[in-house]
């Protein structure tokens, strides 16, 4: 296991457990979460947004000596207005389509410079799996050290909620009223790809586990990636409070399965153990959800298909020695 | 130390003694050779600056910019359609007032693929902030380079510089090339809002109706101060160097009764034309536009003026005669030459002189316009 | 102001010539400017290099029109290009040919390059190289002196046999 001990790790000690019929190595990140908050009270958020709870504990897992560069999303208006920031970190703001590769230029300065500064690209899934794609695809390839969180409310947030390719199938936004007819895009299948050496999947209702993750992948050398499923009051058709119910319904259901790739192994994190055991029905993940109201048989029927299907793809994966 | 060199060739060298830390690229006809060769500069350990290959022109400058931020020199390079796929960030990079240095190997806009010299796309570029300038000889490429870095890099300007050089007209001629030793010419940058984290602060965020007019005014103010600054880079070049510059060259224009305006590798051609009408009596000069932007002070009083734009902008006329025609307020022929590497001698370059008609406009080659 | 015109294939090395021819001159005190014209850059497709060579520096940029010498490298080209196009009255001919060959009212020079270059061993990758010996031939002709073309050649390749070739080409040109 590679981890880099001059990064921000914090890592507290590393156990052998006995798991399933072997003895292996498992890291335990047992630190205390820090008391430093780095989002401070002026943020223009939706009530019950998903991520500014997720970035506050992205950044409490970094810590001060972090920059975050930020592409047109939620994150853009979040900061605030001019002449106040919410964010008590450098925050590089810029277009759309350039995150990836802006942060390409801003992390092999640091390295020409000596600084060990991490280089946080904080996207939307519009920036990520659409405009963004092929920027993040060539950072990714030219192994460039920095990590790529990918906050996902499965739409164009910030313009008002039309549909991405993170839109799943049967979701309505603005731009599929009756419904997207299309697939959600499997951007942690391409992001795999790549062969990183650390990726992820978490969600904003799982903020400990968020955490651990980042610390994580912030021990590595070249690209990582963490997508976090970010359930959206306003996108969602939901009641404001219920964001954290949301997202422990999404990986109760199956539909979002919380996971790590480290060197190619698949682990799946313990929530989504739980949940594969005995999955929740999708309707009950669906039903509270506005986007879904209406949805039509077919759909519910891919979904459910490719809920299953995954499910034992990754527990196949997982499985393997 | 003279040898000789192509014009990309010249810029590479002057990127090369520049040492920018960073270098961001995508290769494109008839840039390649600037990319290549810094490549190898640095793979061969002659240029320790870090090279990225980037997948894109737009994430070309979108990764100077994400370098430059953090206080260091960047450069990169492209030409026509890479400069339009960037444009959205060409324009970030100066509002976010980065000293970021560019050649643009001027090149023509398709379809049809065309990949001669053309100069319409970086005439594009003229409204987003950056300085721009126009070469005609290999020195002047490696000269204009060196000191694009230390104007972008003045406190005074923290803008960045287009230096512009023709397609094959230039890119790919060798000329001798009198390389220097920079010794302090370029001074270290120090970028006043380089990012820190231990003072944190939010970079082109949200900004109001109430505000955002501010910044863009600093932008142009920024641009005004820029002329001083030309200037005095351009002098001291000389001082030490012994090479003059300015915003034109001008030759033979003391008692000349009409100007033939040019850019690029045509405003050099031109005095040719000119020694040409000389001689048979027409009391001709010659004035070559270097910078562009800021556009500069021309006298042209009591002059009739002859400018050939190797560009257009349809619906409307020659960029540059009509920037002339509102800033130097008088009336000019509006040749329109040389456009997609069309070939231009010095020859027709006389004859537009001696055929002028005030007040109109003349597309070479084509018959029966205006 | 003196202009050649260098006809050649693409991948044979005439821009290259052209870059020796210019840095010879150079050497010589001269100022000189060399262009290649090409489209797409297709191995074996027809290209032409220009070289201007002048005692004050040259601002022309547009394609030779009136050469004073025409070189070609690969006879072959003449079979859909007119090399002799544009040639002035008096102009001169050097041509790579095993055979002598003349061309009707022009002074013609006959070198082969090509048998030089193989004789010498100056290949690569199965290609015998021109642009190094044609030089030698260039410097009998009085375009450069033979001691710049030596500088120039030797300022671009480390082998000597291009040295070794270019006098070979020195010695053996006719007219």
């Amino acid at each position: 296991m590679m981890i880099n001990n001059d990064r921000s790790a914090i890592i507290v000690r590393a156990h052998f457990v006995h798991s399933g019929n072997r003895f292996c190595e498992e890291l335990v990140i047992i630190a205390e979460i820090p008391k430093e908050e780095y989002i401070k009270k002026c943020t223009s958020a939706c009530a019950g947004c998903s991520s500014s709870l997720t970035l506050r504990y992205v950044l409490k897992a970094s810590g001060p000596d972090t920059v975050l560069v930020v592409p047109a999303c939620c994150t853009s208006v979040i900061q605030g207005i001019y002449p106040n920031t919410a964010v008590n970190v450098p925050v590089y703001n810029v277009a759309f389509a350039a995150a990836a590769a802006c942060a390409s230029g801003m992390t092999e300065a640091f390295q020409a410079m000596g600084k060990k500064t991490h280089v946080i690209v904080y996207a939307g899934d519009g920036g990520t799996l659409d405009i963004g794609i092929q920027s993040m695809s060539g950072a990714f390839e030219r192994g460039t050290d920095f990590l790529y969180i990918c906050y996902d409310n499965e739409a164009y947030g910030n313009t008002g909620m039309q549909r991405s390719g993170a839109t799943p199938l049967g979701a309505k936004t603005t731009t599929t009223p009756t419904g997207k007819t299309v697939e959600k895009k499997d951007i942690d299948a391409i992001a795999a790809a790549h062969h990183l050496e650390y990726m992820a999947t978490a969600c904003s209702a799982y903020p400990q586990d968020i955490f651990k993750k980042v610390a994580k992948a912030l021990t590595f050398r070249g690209p990582t990636f963490i997508h976090i499923l970010a359930p959206c009051p306003p996108g969602w058709r939901y009641p404001t409070e219920k964001t954290i119910e949301m997202g422990k319904l999404a990986v109760k259901s199956g539909m979002w399965v919380l996971y790590e790739r480290e060197h190619g192994k698949l682990s799946i994190s313990a929530p989504s153990k739980a949940a594969m055991k005995k999955p929740l029905p999708l309707e009950d993940y669906l039903a509270p959800q506005g986007r879904f109201a209406g949805i039509d048989a077919k759909s519910l029927e891919i979904l459910k298909q490719r809920l299953s299907d995954n499910l034992k793809k990754l527990a196949a994966e997982e499985a393997e020695p | 130390m003279k040898k000789i060199a192509t014009g990309n060739k010249a810029v590479a060298e002057a990127v090369r003694q520049a040492l920018p830390a960073v270098v961001a690229a995508y290769p494109i006809t008839p840039q390649t050779e600037i990319v290549e060769t810094i490549a190898d500069y640095v793979t061969s350990g002659q240029m320790k600056s870090r090279y990225i290959p980037v997948e894109s022109e737009h994430s070309a400058m979108a990764a100077c910019i994400g370098a430059g931020i953090t206080g260091v020199r960047t450069f990169t390079a492209t030409s026509a359609h890479g400069l339009l796929y960037m444009h959205e960030m060409t324009n970030w990079a100066a509002g976010a007032r980065l000293p970021i240095v560019m050649a643009n190997v001027n090149r023509s806009l398709g379809p049809g693929w065309n990949i001669w010299a053309e100069h319409t796309d970086a005439l594009q570029e003229r409204d987003t902030g950056w300085l721009q300038v126009y070469v005609s000889t290999v020195q002047e490429a490696y000269d204009t380079t060196l000191m694009a870095f230390r104007i972008a890099e003045h406190n005074d300007v923290l803008l960045p510089v287009m230096v512009n050089l023709d397609g094959f007209s230039l890119s790919h001629i060798m000329q001798p090339l009198d390389t220097v030793e920079p010794g302090d010419f370029i001074p270290p940058l120090h970028l006043p809002h380089a990012i820190d984290t231990k003072n944190p602060a939010g970079y082109g965020g949200l900004t109001g109706p109430d505000q955002h007019f501010r910044f863009r005014w600093e932008i142009e103010r920024s641009m005004r101060d820029s002329v001083k600054v030309i200037e005095a880079t351009e002098k001291d070049f000389e001082r030490r160097f012994g090479r003059k510059y300015g915003p034109t060259e001008e030759y033979r224009c003391e008692d000349a009764d009409v100007i033939l305006i040019a850019m690029g590798t045509l405003g050099k051609e031109a005095e040719v034309a000119i020694d040409i009408l000389r001689k048979e009596g027409i009391k001709a000069g010659s004035m070559r536009l270097r910078w562009f932007r800021p556009f500069p002070n021309l006298d042209l009083a009591g002059k009739e003026v002859v400018v050939i734009d190797r560009d257009y902008s349809f619906g409307y006329g020659g960029i540059v005669a009509h920037e002339i025609m509102a800033k130097c307020h008088c009336g000019v022929y509006s040749v329109i030459a040389g456009l997609g590497g069309q070939e231009v001698t010095y020859d027709d370059m006389a004859e537009f002189v001696r055929e002028r008609r005030m007040g109109t406009e003349s597309w070479f080659g084509v018959t029966g316009n205006v | 102001m003196f202009e050649i015109r260098i006809h050649s294939r693409g991948g044979q090395g005439g821009v290259t010539a052209a870059r020796l021819l210019a840095t010879a001159a150079l050497h010589d005190g001269k100022y000189a400017t060399a262009c290649p014209f090409y489209g797409a850059e297709r191995r074996g497709a027809p290209v032409v290099s220009f070289v201007r060579i002048d005692d004050h520096p040259i601002k022309v940029y547009s394609q030779i029109r009136d050469p004073d010498l025409v070189v070609v490298l690969d006879a072959s080209v003449m079979e859909t290009v007119d090399v002799l196009h544009g040639l002035k009255k008096g102009g001169r001919v050097l041509i790579n040919s095993a055979h002598k060959k003349e061309f009707a009212g022009y002074a013609t020079f006959n070198v082969d390059l090509t048998g030089i270059a193989l004789r010498e061993k100056l290949v690569v990758a199965g290609s015998p190289i021109l642009n190094t010996p044609v030089l030698g031939a260039l410097a009998k002709m009085g375009i450069v002196s033979a001691d710049s073309a030596k500088a120039a050649i030797r300022g671009m390749f480390t082998d000597e046999k291009n040295v070794t070739a270019a006098e070979a080409a020195y010695r053996e040109m006719s007219a």
